[in-house]
């Protein structure tokens, strides 16, 4: 097989053996991309199965009218903490993930910009993760008790547990805490007025995911823009990368809007001011406090928009990867997929005003919105084309990654028209708050974005680990899921049009509705149960003893070049580009110029003569290492995970507060003013510690 | 081959250094653009600083005049006092021109003027910093906290945000001061001074955007004068473009 890491002069034999670092320090200090891609990935996944579960939760007190599995407080946090969990905690990180994993191999380089932001990067995520889910761990012991309470009850006629959830609930701390607002948090109900501290959970744990985001997203920036090989100009770059790309230049222009809103109502929260409060209640009094709760929704869905594109955007990327190599060619139309992900992007920060349609703004900014979003039909419309026009004619291979591909694509089809639909306003008034919303976000963010990510996971699961997840049980998973989730949320357009309300904790017998819940349900469980196939998947792939070798699908692109799993230093030696489809070029189009060997070093040496200056140095700076022997690789570093220690303790400290138990002197509580000190420690010693 | 880059070679970051060096590229090898990185990585943060201004700066504009409007007092023509902040602005401005003879000294080679112009800087910055401070313990002491009223609650978070950037600025400009120093800062690494100053001079031009909208385009008086003087600053614009929307066929 040709792999365009040949080196151009051969390298001396090396003294010493490199040993990859192990033991629970080297993963807490890590800078690897690799490792970082690997903690990204099974948070995430634990974060889905927690979501999973609070899912299979509201779908079972669903199941029959005027159900009782939770209490409707219980339901609220469900569907509060589900969407959270989803969208902040799973599809996000897991994207992140890949990104890791793949963009700085995809583009030749030996790690991202900047090792240790990326460290800071995740150790946030986590800290930002704990702080949200502190309560709802804490709250999970008396679901269940009273799961068991009424099995017994029902089934057995045995009244033993019927207190039990009180009695956890009130001994077990931050219990009765879990944010239960919806994952919007619309004002006024974030207020002190209307809720406990529960909120400031959700609120100061978003702004730290904001942070982790946003230090990710310049970091991935720098590295696609800057830590290209030598000839990948920006239209070599891969699509995936690209999508990365323009992900993070959304991330780090939408998060800032949600960062400041979350600061506002925290000072709203705890420091008494009234952003979003039009009316406040004193001394038994109303009185007008001049803050409008309309301030919050237009401040959350600028970002909120653009995040649905920072969703979907890197799905569609690890899509625009997996087809062309199953279908056995290049991806039609490489350049106008990059301007429709550009397009997406760009309107995606127009549009925000379509999710308050209902909200009494007046004819001019709906019809203005209902315009533009109807335009970002066509760039997205673009992208299913181009997928179809890639499959079409090709020798397509039905592999496990590929039938998730396609299943996004055809899933996405499905949300995407029942998403135009919204832009039209009448449609959406009348849909708005139903579950036919719910069905259209179930369509985009699970048949798009987790269909995608899962196929990813099959198709990059042999470079991250030398091993083939097993087929016959990924195409069991693949259809257990494709025939669970159009079961699920298909008929919740029907209900939805039926008029059944989003976020009620149940319905009365005379709705109707009884039955195509029960089909929801029903498809519910057969989602998880493919997610327990996957789980049996890897724990036997981890098992066999397997090694496939650098290039199990024959892909095109340059991760596929070297060693699976990567060494540490991912490449020997930083390849030339000469081409988009660089590993295709040298295997297929070069040795049909009868040339016999393909010879792409003479096509290099031609190519970097043709390069400026500063690139041709980044050669000779690479193959200098290579003939010493010496890669450079950046040092360990654990200054990110104390940064990272010290946001957790300082918003933990706010949190923990309580007027009763004074744990701080002058008012400042030490919690806080000890994560605030790890802070300043780990930003000096990080900026004086050698970069490495 | 792709057996041949398994090579198994050694860590040995200390002689990864000292190839480097030989290079003469200290620790960052070239870039695809020949951008440095961390310069990049600066240009980033701005941009998203930006949205982090405009976002506080969009809720300061909405809540403008809302104070007036409900008849909350206190009222900002009651309590701004626009020549004091103006002599902290020039403070600010002028410490930008302090910045850029700072980074001019260190990439000639003059350590001496690095550490008086980041001083000057500094200290001009610190001023601002303590003028802002008397500032707003001057607007509590007449009535004005973060919560007397949505005017109050607009204003402190929106110049406090910007507070909070000149202060991190002041500590970072004294950290170089003392990397300078300490000796740790040869003319090669000018670029930790070049970054620092590209902070320092968006800090300074956000407060032109911020001094401007919020002390200078000026406030009607009262609830009565409301109606009236309103139309003085922004409605004025309102009709130009009303006008123009007029005036197309």
């Amino acid at each position: 097989m040709a792999s365009i890491a040949q080196p151009r002069v051969q390298a001396p034999a090396l003294p010493r053996p490199y040993v990859e670092q192990s033991g629970l320090w080297s993963w807490l200090t890590t800078v690897d991309h690799k490792r970082i891609a690997k903690l990204y990935g099974v948070s995430a996944f634990i974060f889905f199965l927690l979501g999973g579960l609070e899912a299979m939760l509201i779908r079972s007190q669903l199941t029959r009218p005027e159900n009782n599995v939770v209490d409707a407080q219980r339901y609220n946090e469900l569907f509060t903490m589900h969407g959270t969990t989803m969208i902040f905690l799973v599809v996000m990180p897991l994207s992140v993930a890949f990104f890791n994993l793949v963009v700085p191999l995809q583009i030749g380089a030996r790690d991202v910009a900047f090792p240790r932001l990326n460290g800071f990067s995740y150790w946030t995520f986590l800290a930002g993760a704990t702080i949200l889910y502190i309560p709802t761990i804490f709250s999970l012991p008396g679901i269940f008790a009273r799961i068991a309470a009424g099995a017994l009850n029902s089934l057995l006629g045995l009244p033993v547990l019927n207190g039990l959830q009180a009695w956890l609930d009130a001994h077990l701390p931050f219990a009765t805490l879990v944010p239960d607002q919806g994952w919007y948090g619309y004002a006024p109900l974030t207020q002190t007025l209307f809720s406990g501290r529960e909120i400031d959970f959700w609120a100061l744990g978003l702004q730290i995911l904001g942070v982790a985001s946003m230090a990710g997203a310049f970091n991935f920036i720098v590295t696609i823009i800057n830590l290209r090989a030598p000839g990948m100009s920006m239209m070599r770059v891969p699509i995936f990368s690209w999508s990365t790309l323009i992900t993070s230049v959304l991330i780090i222009m939408a998060f800032p809007a949600i960062t400041i809103a979350l600061v506002l109502l925290t000072f709203d929260r705890l420091g008494g001011t009234h952003f979003y409060q039009a009316f406040n209640i004193v001394d038994g009094t109303l009185v007008t406090a001049g803050g409008d709760p309309m301030l919050w929704q237009h401040l959350f869905w600028i970002f909120g928009h653009p995040e649905v594109y920072i969703l979907i955007l890197p799905a569609f990327g690890l899509v625009s990867e997996i087809i062309p190599v199953f279908s056995r060619k290049p991806l039609f139309g490489y350049a106008v997929m990059v301007y429709a992900i550009a397009a997406i992007a760009f309107l995606g920060f127009g549009v925000w005003v379509h999710h308050m349609f209902t909200t009494g703004l007046g004819p001019t900014p709906v019809a203005a919105f209902s315009a533009s979003t109807m335009l970002i039909a066509i760039p997205t419309g673009v992208k299913i084309l181009n997928w179809t026009a890639t499959m079409w004619g090709g020798s397509l291979k039905f592999t496990t990654p590929m039938l998730f591909a396609v299943g996004l694509v055809s899933q996405f089809v499905i949300g995407g028209l029942s998403g135009v639909m919204h832009s039209v306003v009448p449609v959406d008034t009348q849909q708005n708050d139903t579950y036919f919303i719910v069905a259209h976000f179930h369509y985009v963010l699970f048949g798009g974005s987790i269909f995608a990510l899962m196929g990813a996971i099959y198709f990059y699961w042999p470079k991250a680990f030398g091993k083939l997840l097993d087929e016959r049980l990924g195409k069991i998973q693949f259809w257990l899921q494709f025939a669970g989730f159009n079961l699920t949320f298909f008929p919740m357009h029907f209900l939805g049009l039926a008029g059944m309300p989003r976020r009620y904790s149940t319905y009365s017998f005379e709705s109707g509705w009884w039955f195509w819940n029960v089909i929801a349900t029903t498809g519910a469980l057969l989602i998880a149960s493919s997610l327990l196939v996957f789980l049996i998947n890897v724990q036997r792939t981890a098992q066999s003893k397997q090694n496939v070798g650098p290039n199990p699908w024959d892909a095109a692109t340059l991760e596929w070049a070297i060693p699976s799993p990567p060494p540490v230093y991912n490449f020997r030696i930083i390849p030339f580009i000469t081409h988009r489809d660089q590993l295709w070029h040298d295997q297929y189009d070069r040795a049909l110029e009868a040339s016999g060997r393909p010879d792409r070093v003479a096509d290099a040496i031609v190519e970097v003569d043709q390069l400026p200056e500063h690139s041709r140095v980044g050669v000779a700076v690479a193959e200098a290492e290579a003939e010493e022997g010496n890669i450079h690789l950046p040092n360990p570093s654990y200054y990110p995970l104390l940064a990272g220690i010290g946001i957790f303790l300082l918003a933990f400290g706010i949190l923990a507060h309580n007027p009763h138990i004074q744990l701080g002197f002058f008012g400042i509580p030490i919690v806080s003013a000890a994560g605030f000190l790890a802070l300043v420690v780990a930003v000096y010693g990080w900026s004086f510690e050698p970069a490495g | 081959m792709a057996t041949a880059i398994d090579l198994q070679v050694e860590t040995a970051h200390g002689a990864g250094h000292d190839s480097h060096d030989g290079h003469g590229h200290a620790d960052h090898p070239p870039t695809s653009t020949g951008l440095n990185s961390r310069k990049m990585l600066m240009w980033l943060f701005l941009t998203s600083d930006c949205m982090f201004f405009g976002t506080l700066i969009a809720t300061y504009m909405t809540y403008r005049t809302r104070s007036i409007e409900i008849g909350t007092p206190p009222y900002p023509n009651e309590i701004f006092d626009i020549p004091y902040t103006s002599v902290s602005a020039f403070v600010l401005l002028m410490s930008s021109l302090t910045m850029v003879l700072a980074l001019a000294a260190i990439q000639r080679g003059n350590h001496r003027g690095l550490r008086i112009w980041i001083s000057a800087t500094a200290l001009l910055g610190a001023i601002f910093v303590g003028g802002q401070f008397f500032e707003f313990t001057t607007f509590t002491q007449e009535g004005l906290g973060l919560s007397s009223n949505i005017f109050g609650s607009s204003f402190f978070v929106l110049t406090g945000f910007h507070g909070a950037h000149v202060t991190i600025g002041v500590a970072w400009l004294l950290s170089i001061l003392f990397l300078s120093l300490r000796g740790g800062l040869p003319p090669e690494k000018s670029l930790d001074v070049e970054i620092a100053g590209l902070y320092w001079h968006f800090v300074d031009i956000v407060w032109i955007v911020i001094f401007t909208l919020v002390y200078l385009v000026p406030y009607p008086d009262g609830p009565a004068g409301a109606a009236e003087a309103a139309p003085e600053a922004f409605v004025r614009l309102l009709t130009v473009g009303e006008r123009f929307l007029a005036a197309l066929p």
